[in-house]
């Protein structure tokens, strides 16, 4: 197990690396700098620029440099915790995020958890009941989740909550709470809040592991052992549970790898049409404006929430599963 | 002979041929004259052979028609496609018409009975005021304000394909009246015309990613799973690092490079390059792992020992063995690109009109006052969850049916 964690955490190592060139490269595109779109946003405008202090920053973050020293500037930063500088805000990057990564990571933790929790138990259903009323029933809804764009879905939900709990528009918490320190009051606001943007993120992720427990467990059902121990006289549920949907059970845990990117990335859509403070407006706005390093180290932390989601759920599966571990271990 | 006899239920016959059986009187001995033929027995009837000599294809096309909902989303998304070689003539007004006396008007309703009696499909036209007290525009469709839906009728100008000067539409408003089926959008256009002229840009949106996607998937993981080795360790820790970036975000930061100077055509080729250069590595992986199961059959040794060459052994004897699940596979990577062209272009980064698709006239519903007030125009996304589905069924369908063998 420690020789497959181990392998495990060494391999991490290359990928984010690669990660971080890919996301340099993609945020160095575009023409010119923030800096070049600002001076000439500032002429149209008749405004004259603060040259001498552009010119400072444009020193200051390397911007004379060749490419490769602008790379490795940007990640020594970011390996010693330092995110950048954010210009259009005129702040270190870190505070200018403030509690937005937190919040990015509570919300996709809680869509997972969402997910699990409703995908299970109808997955499950959907399988021992194969093609009852329920089951048919459940399968189009999860395809009518698939196939809705998260975006209005979110749209009519709010609307929805407003008119009939009365919830505020928009935002994770009630506006009276924002820029407050953590309190009892605005954790109970946040829980009222965050419930939509979890369902709306959610629903995509939970109809396509429906879909696949569905499969897979129906995989299992039809096996033998399960057909003996039927004939052996254990009762229905006693055999669901004790071998096929402990075999089922894999791949549920190793999804979260392909769940992560999605919910993520449903994170960011719905969060823009939701206004909530997490990293979704922010990015669109840093990437409209060429805010290289806030767009960057957002990227990068978005990348990096799915590495590691992916590493647990390896991890978990390691647990699980010992033919995992043990292969791992031999192939080393 | 006994069961046979027992089989048609006649008694007599039974007691006969134990009376026979008994008596042992010896049968005459039979000779048959025809030639002997040792395979007679493994011959086949036409109808046998012509089922069982099928070709891949043609089995793949029976599997395919047994699966009712995957040969209806076929049908429709046919129908959908075709629809967009000939959408000037089926959209009733052109893209760009605006009524400018009908600002979100709400859609009308096509009726066919007046009095009581069954007549020719008509409208309401709509009475206008303006309420000073909300500031809203209100319709109120007028019954004494009949028009009558014309059909094969003259209306907008149009240029079909770009070629032919023309007005022909499928249907159109009475003279001098209006016919705004799904409503009307902030300046006055027929969004159900817009709806499907849109299409003319979402659907294709998919196929060209799929293409981009295709063919970067079957390059790539043709080269990992033939190689091995090396290229391949490499080429798969490619795919995870693609694979770790959450799509949506990538995709935004990707066509925040397309420079705004670009012509919309530009963009839309933009777009389609970003949708496929992120979506293929599904079908890299496909590509290797059937690869790597498939080089080590006999016919591709064969091939390697007569000389032929990696891209030969690769295009001539292994992609044909398994296309058919890479287009199943392909099938099912379109629905993900039209949701993913809709959702850029809902938050401006994607099309950007005049280009105009789902996404773009979704784009004007970002509001949550637009879902209070003028809910037809999310419209469009009854459409774009329309592909979704049908795409989605569609390719189960083809993945089912892609291994006839089973």
């Amino acid at each position: 197990m420690l020789s497959y964690l181990v392998h495990r955490i060494l391999i991490m190592i290359p990928t984010l690396i690669a990660i971080s060139i890919v996301i340099f490269v993609i945020i160095n595109l575009p023409q010119g700098n923030y800096f070049t779109a600002y001076i000439a946003e500032l002429q149209e405008s008749g405004e004259p620029a603060d040259l001498a202090k552009i010119h400072f920053l444009e020193t200051e973050y390397g911007f004379d440099r060749p490419f490769w020293e602008q790379y490795l500037y940007w990640v020594g930063g970011l390996i010693q915790g330092d995110l950048g500088y954010s210009f259009s805000y005129n702040l270190p990057v870190s505070k200018v995020v403030g509690d937005r990564l937190f919040l990015t990571f509570l919300v996709s933790f809680t869509t997972i958890l969402f997910t699990y929790l409703v995908a299970f138990p109808i997955g499950v259903y959907s399988a021992t009941h194969q093609y009852s009323w329920m089951d048919h029933c459940l399968t189009l809804l999860g395809f009518l989740g698939l196939a809705t764009p998260s975006f209005l879905f979110a749209l009519v939900l709010l609307y929805l909550a407003n008119i009939y709990f009365g919830i505020s528009i928009g935002g994770l918490m009630d506006p009276q709470y924002v820029d407050q320190p953590w309190t009892w009051n605005k954790i109970l606001s946040v829980v009222a809040h965050i419930w939509i943007p979890v369902i709306v993120i959610g629903t995509a992720g939970t109809a396509s592991m429906i879909r696949r427990l569905r499969a897979n467990l129906l995989d299992e059902l039809q096996k033998q052992y399960v057909v003996t121990a039927r004939a052996k006289g254990l009762p229905p549920l006693r055999v669901l549970f004790k071998y096929p949907l402990r075999m089922a059970l894999n791949p549920f845990i190793s999804d979260i790898g392909s769940l992560l990117p999605h919910v993520i990335s449903g994170a960011a859509i719905v969060s823009v049409v939701m206004s909530l403070p997490t990293t979704g407006p922010m990015l669109l706005e840093a990437l409209r404006s060429q805010d290289m390093y806030l767009a960057g180290s957002f990227l990068m932390f978005m990348s990096f929430l799915t590495v590691i989601g992916v590493f647990v759920s390896d991890l978990a599966l390691a647990l699980l599963d010992p033919r995992i571990r043990l292969q791992a271990g031999r192939r080393r | 002979m006994r069961d046979l006899a027992f089989a048609s239920g006649d008694e007599r016959r039974i007691s006969n041929d134990s009376t026979v059986a008994h008596t042992g009187t010896q049968l005459p001995h039979y000779v048959s004259g025809a030639p002997f033929d040792p395979y007679a027995i493994e011959r086949m009837t036409p109808a046998q052979e012509r089922f069982y000599m099928a070709s891949q294809w043609r089995m793949m096309w029976w599997k395919l028609r047994r699966h009712r909902i995957a040969v209806i989303s076929g049908a429709v998304l046919l129908t959908m496609y075709l629809s967009i070689l000939v959408c000037e003539f089926l959209a009733p007004y052109s893209l760009d018409t605006r009524n400018t006396d009908f600002i979100f008007a709400p859609p009308q309703r096509v009726r066919i009975f007046h009095d009581g009696r069954l007549v020719a499909p008509f409208v309401y036209g709509f009475d206008y005021r303006l309420d000073m007290a909300n500031l809203e525009r209100v319709y109120t469709p007028n019954p004494e304000k009949r028009q009558t839906i014309r059909f094969l009728c003259r209306g907008d100008d149009y240029l079909f394909w770009g070629l032919l000067q023309a007005n022909l539409h499928l249907i159109c408003p009475a003279k001098g009246g209006q016919l705004f089926l799904l409503g009307t959008d902030r300046l006055g256009r027929d969004l159900l015309s817009r709806m499907i002229y849109g299409g003319r840009i979402s659907l294709t949106v998919g196929l060209l990613g799929v293409a981009v996607s295709f063919t970067l998937g079957i390059l790539i993981g043709g080269i990992a799973g033939y190689y091995g080795g090396w290229t391949d360790i490499l080429i798969q820790r490619g795919i995870e690092v693609v694979q770790s970036f959450p799509h949506l975000p990538l995709w935004m930061a990707l066509s925040a490079i397309l420079p705004v100077s670009w012509s919309p055509i530009l963009v839309y080729v933009g777009i389609t390059l970003i949708l496929g250069m992120i979506e293929w590595t599904h079908l890299a992986r496909a590509v290797r792992s059937k690869l790597l199961a498939l080089r080590e059959e006999d016919f591709c040794t064969a091939a390697v020992l007569m000389g032929a060459r990696p891209a030969r052994v690769i295009g001539r004897h292994l992609l044909p063995s398994f296309m058919s699940h890479l287009i199943a596979s392909a099938t099912l990577v379109v629905p993900g690109m039209i949701l993913g062209e809709t959702a850029l272009s809902f938050l401006g980064l994607g099309l950007r009109p005049p280009m105009t698709s789902w996404g773009v006239l979704l784009n004007e519903a970002q509001n949550i006052n637009v879902v209070a007030l003028y809910p037809w125009l999310m419209l469009p996304v009854v459409n774009v969850v329309i592909t979704v589905l049908t795409f989605n069924f569609f390719g189960d369908g083809l993945r089912d049916a892609a291994d006839p063998y089973h």
